[in-house]
């Protein structure tokens, strides 16, 4: 059996998650040793239209082109993992789907210029993916997690627990309860090592929501507090404004 | 006192079997000789079975039917540690924890007609019991075995149930939902064969495993055929991540799956079997 | 105070020779210390980094600190943490495999690496948790080693409870506030200085390098009526200890829909409740193929994961999650264990982001249903 051969595309995003594989510091060494990695065009190794094991897909399907390209993959690719909040919900690009038509003339000074697709969508609206990894960025934690598995020939799996569950196993002290904070963590799905309420950081749900979660009940703690509507609104409006779950906050909010 | 059994033995494939699209058996022999020679399991008991770099997955110990320094699991390739178990080969070592459990009341159904009815994959716990029963085939009474699979194609240990029709006084009825299916199948659920079962009801011994909804419907047409609801025992499942009390997944009401279990007195469960989301 | 021997008197001054004693007797220290806005167990250096005037005002869903007017150390209830992470960390190692050359798998356990351990500060509700933690750990059939390890390693101090929180109702489920036993020394403070006394050989000892005085009649009268006050200023009470008959056939009571209602799911109680146990096991995951570190790690009934079956969680819904976490807590423990799994420490009412009262919450259910009119 030879190494597997994997793949890094980049669509809509800022790159930040490819990032994480760099910040594997020694361990990419091993993993170049143990895969062979056929694109992957902000390291160097360009071949878009390689057949691989396994395709890693950055970025929202954001322009006529995106859309074009990712068909392409998804039949190149025995598995397609998304890695990031753009690839997996739309990202912070998908901001603009609730403004409809018009922010382009409104944004820029030369609008015809900008050939963009009226939303910006996850990968999964448009091909089947086989499994998403939640983050902005995702951690190389989380690439660890999925490449050992693979490996190992083994299907990966991702995490799906609040990020609740990793605050307290670090020992942080809650800063929703402590100090009063909008932390969005019990509606969060863990997988960044809960590092903002580590720091006395209230989590602004940069890892997307949990399977099974409580919109409305988080809607009613955060006006507890003392938030105003729109300020509730603002915290789940942020990396994940376009996916569903967070989505029913309308509904919550009466 | 006992310590937690801690680490896994090596176990090394002496054959991996094919027993449908999805199901496969590995015939594993214990390394250590001492384990071998210590190694001791009941009807029904599991053992936690470790695929190395990945995780570990409760499977029920299947006897062997032919070398008794062996044993086997049956295993249905559907989550992650299973679908990587299914790539293992002939000569691959893999780890084994156990046995662990209660397993079946042997004891109590010597000398009565027993009844065994399974679902799908449900089979792999009952054959140890199988074998246990025609090892000492005259202890026991009439044997009737009521296995349901969806597609005949499903049906695994084909030789087993040909050597089982074999065995004195047993009656096997095979039924499946796949329409115009050929003798000697019997078309639709296990309930609504049982009527046909060749035992008496008052004195006979059941022991069911498969999915919870046929059990309960089978413990209700067993009940109504006469069977004393004491005399039911099923096989559970749960999540089981120690196998030994400890981790808290496999608990269902007051009960560690794992350790009260996986064998139940019908007795015991019915309540909570009737609680959605328990 | 309670039974054993007469108390003895240890002055304020001599707490830093206690901290001494206890180094030199070879055990590392923690203590509660102000850290991050709530009172931590922390790596006690000397006794100036103990909470000097610090007091906690609990409620449902919040924690907040407040300075008090007297100088007392442990004028405080309970923090987010118990003594659960010291004997069941959130991560233990337990075994590693390593692939030989030969194809074979070598498989070895991990040991525990740990110092003794003298705690200052227990609360009683604290340490009649960890008694339930024991009974899960160390049955008698069957002791799990690593936490028995850890367990075995500490030496604690408790110090009575003069003030409990509005969120405690240790008085009801009789594990406070008082400690009567399972403590190596215990103190009660009082304004210039503590009771103290030993319950075993290895208190005693401690107890034997102290310069201590006989306690007066008045301190002794002070610390019970301190004792009586903390235990009947209690604004909650759970409804019986042993909830089995109450939680019988109600499954499907609308109770549970109406606290499913606001449960976030998040899991924050069974994290701070010192007797909640649950774990998964997991490997650490690493690119290496010759070598596997397999760990334990706190899981909770409320994530999907608790109860995977074939893909699919048993419990779908929070209010499944929620029936299955107070139930065990409140009723299935007593067939588990003979002893109710709560102890009154009040955690998952203050932690609870939304604040799900347990006790409010238990009893609804312990009152009849008014009549439909």
């Amino acid at each position: 059996m030879g190494k597997p051969r994997i793949s890094v595309h980049k669509f809509s995003s800022c790159d930040g998650c490819q990032l994480a594989f760099f910040n594997l510091g020694e361990d990419l060494i091993t993993l170049a040793g143990q895969v062979e990695i056929v694109h992957f065009a902000e390291a160097g190794m360009v071949a878009p239209e390689a057949e691989v094991k396994v395709a890693f897909v950055e970025g929202s399907i954001s322009t006529p082109d995106d859309l074009e390209r990712i068909e392409g993959i998804r039949e190149r690719s025995e598995l397609l993992i998304t890695i990031g909040a753009c690839a997996t919900s739309g990202g912070i690009q998908a901001l603009r789907n609730m403004r409809g038509n018009g922010w382009r003339e409104s944004l820029y000074a030369s609008p015809e210029f900008i050939q963009t697709l009226d939303y910006s969508t996850p990968i999964s609206a448009h091909v089947r993916v086989d499994l998403e990894l939640w983050g902005c960025p995702i951690s190389s934690e989380q690439i660890l997690h999925v490449v050992s598995d693979l490996l190992r020939g083994v299907v990966p799996s991702a995490s799906d627990e609040t990020l609740c569950q990793s605050c307290k196993r670090s020992g942080a002290v809650c800063t929703l309860v402590s100090a009063g904070r909008p932390c969005m963590g019990p509606v969060t799905r863990a997988g960044c090592g809960a590092v903002c309420p580590r720091f006395g950081r209230d989590c602004y749900g940069c890892t997307g929501p949990v399977s099974i979660l409580n919109t409305s009940s988080m809607v009613h703690c955060f006006e507890g507090l003392g938030l105003l509507p729109d300020e509730v609104e603002q915290r789940f409006r942020m990396i994940h404004s376009a996916t569903p779950q967070f989505r029913k906050l309308e509904e919550s909010n009466g | 006192m006992v310590s937690r059994s801690g680490v896994p033995m090596e176990a090394e494939i002496v054959e991996r079997l094919q027993e449908s699209e999805s199901v496969f058996t590995l015939r594993l022999r214990l390394l250590d000789e001492q384990q071998r020679h210590n190694y001791r399991f009941e009807p029904g008991q599991f053992n936690m079975v470790y695929l190395h770099g990945v995780g570990e997955v409760a499977i029920s110990i299947v006897s062997d039917e032919s070398n008794r320094h062996l044993l086997n699991h049956t295993i249905r390739a559907v989550g992650r540690v299973t679908r990587g178990l299914e790539q293992m080969q002939k000569g691959d070592v893999i780890g084994l924890r156990g046995p662990f459990g209660r397993g079946w009341p042997m004891e109590q159904a010597r000398g009565r007609d027993i009844v065994i009815i399974t679902g799908g994959v449900g089979c792999a716990p009952v054959v140890s019991a199988l074998a246990h029963i025609n090892r000492r085939r005259k202890h026991f009474g009439r044997v009737a075995i009521v296995e349901g699979v969806r597609h005949r194609r499903d049906l695994i240990y084909p030789d087993r149930f040909a050597r089982w029709q074999r065995m004195d006084d047993t009656q096997i009825l095979l039924c499946t939902s796949e329409p115009s299916a050929p003798w000697p199948w019997h078309t639709d659920r296990v309930t609504e064969h049982l009527g046909k079962m060749d035992i008496d009801p008052s004195g006979a011994l059941v022991l069911l495993c498969g999915p919870e909804g046929m059990m309960i419907s089978a413990a209700r047409v067993l009940q109504e055929l006469g069977i004393d609801e004491s005399s039911i025992w099923l096989s559970m499942e749960r999540n089981m991540q120690c196998g030994e009390g400890f981790c808290g997944h496999c608990q269902i009401g007051s009960y560690f799956v794992c350790r009260d279990g996986p064998v139940f007195n019908w007795t015991e469960i019915r309540e909570l079997l009737a609680v959605k989301g328990i | 105070m309670g039974n054993g021997d007469d108390p003895q008197f240890l002055p304020l001054t001599q707490l830093e020779r206690l901290l001494r004693s206890l180094r030199d007797a070879g055990y590392d220290c923690i203590g509660p210390q102000l850290k991050d806005g709530a009172i931590l167990y922390q790596s006690l250096e000397s006794i100036h980094d103990l909470p000097h005037g610090l007091s906690d005002l609990q409620s449902p869903g919040s924690y907040r600190l407040t300075e008090n007017q007297g100088g007392r150390l442990f004028d405080w209830a309970n923090g987010p943490s118990s003594l659960k992470p010291l004997i069941f960390p959130p991560h233990e190692n337990l075994w590693r495999a390593n692939k030989g050359s030969d194809g074979g798998i070598e498989f070895s356990s991990y040991t525990p690496d740990i110092a003794p351990l003298a705690v200052l500060g227990v609360r009683a509700c604290d340490l009649a948790a960890m008694e339930r933690m024991d009974h899960h750990f160390l049955r008698p059939e069957k002791q799990d080693p690593w936490y028995r390890k850890r367990r075995e390693s500490l030496l604690l101090i408790v110090v009575n409870c003069s003030h409990p929180s509005d969120n405690c109702f240790c008085t009801s489920t009789g594990t406070g506030p008082e400690s009567r036993s399972g403590y190596d020394l215990r103190l009660h403070e009082l304004d210039d200085g503590f009771l103290i006394d030993a319950a075993t050989d290895r208190g005693e000892e401690i107890l034997q390098k102290l310069e201590l005085s006989p306690a007066a009649q008045q301190m002794v009268e002070e610390a019970k009526e301190e004792l009586e006050r903390a235990a009947t200023v209690q604004g909650q009470a759970v409804a019986v200890d042993d909830f089995r008959p109450i939680f019988s056939g109600r499954e499907d009571d609308p109770i549970w829909e109406r606290i499913a209602e606001r449960c976030l799911g998040c899991g924050n109680c069974t994290a701070v409740c010192p007797t909640c146990f649950c774990h998964r096991e997991e490997k650490i995951p690493t690119l290496s193929l010759d070598s596997s570190t397999h760990q334990r790690v706190w899981d909770s009934c409320f994530t999907a994961e608790h109860s995977m079956l074939h893909g699919q969680p048993v419990r779908r819904e929070i209010r499944e999650r929620y029936r299955q976490w107070l139930t065990h807590k409140l009723a299935g423990w007593h067939d588990q264990f003979g002893e109710s799994g709560c102890v009154g420490c009040g955690r998952c009412i203050t932690w609870c982001p939304v604040g799900i009262n347990l006790v409010a919450e238990s009893a609804a259910f312990a009152v009849p249903e008014e009549g439909v009119e």
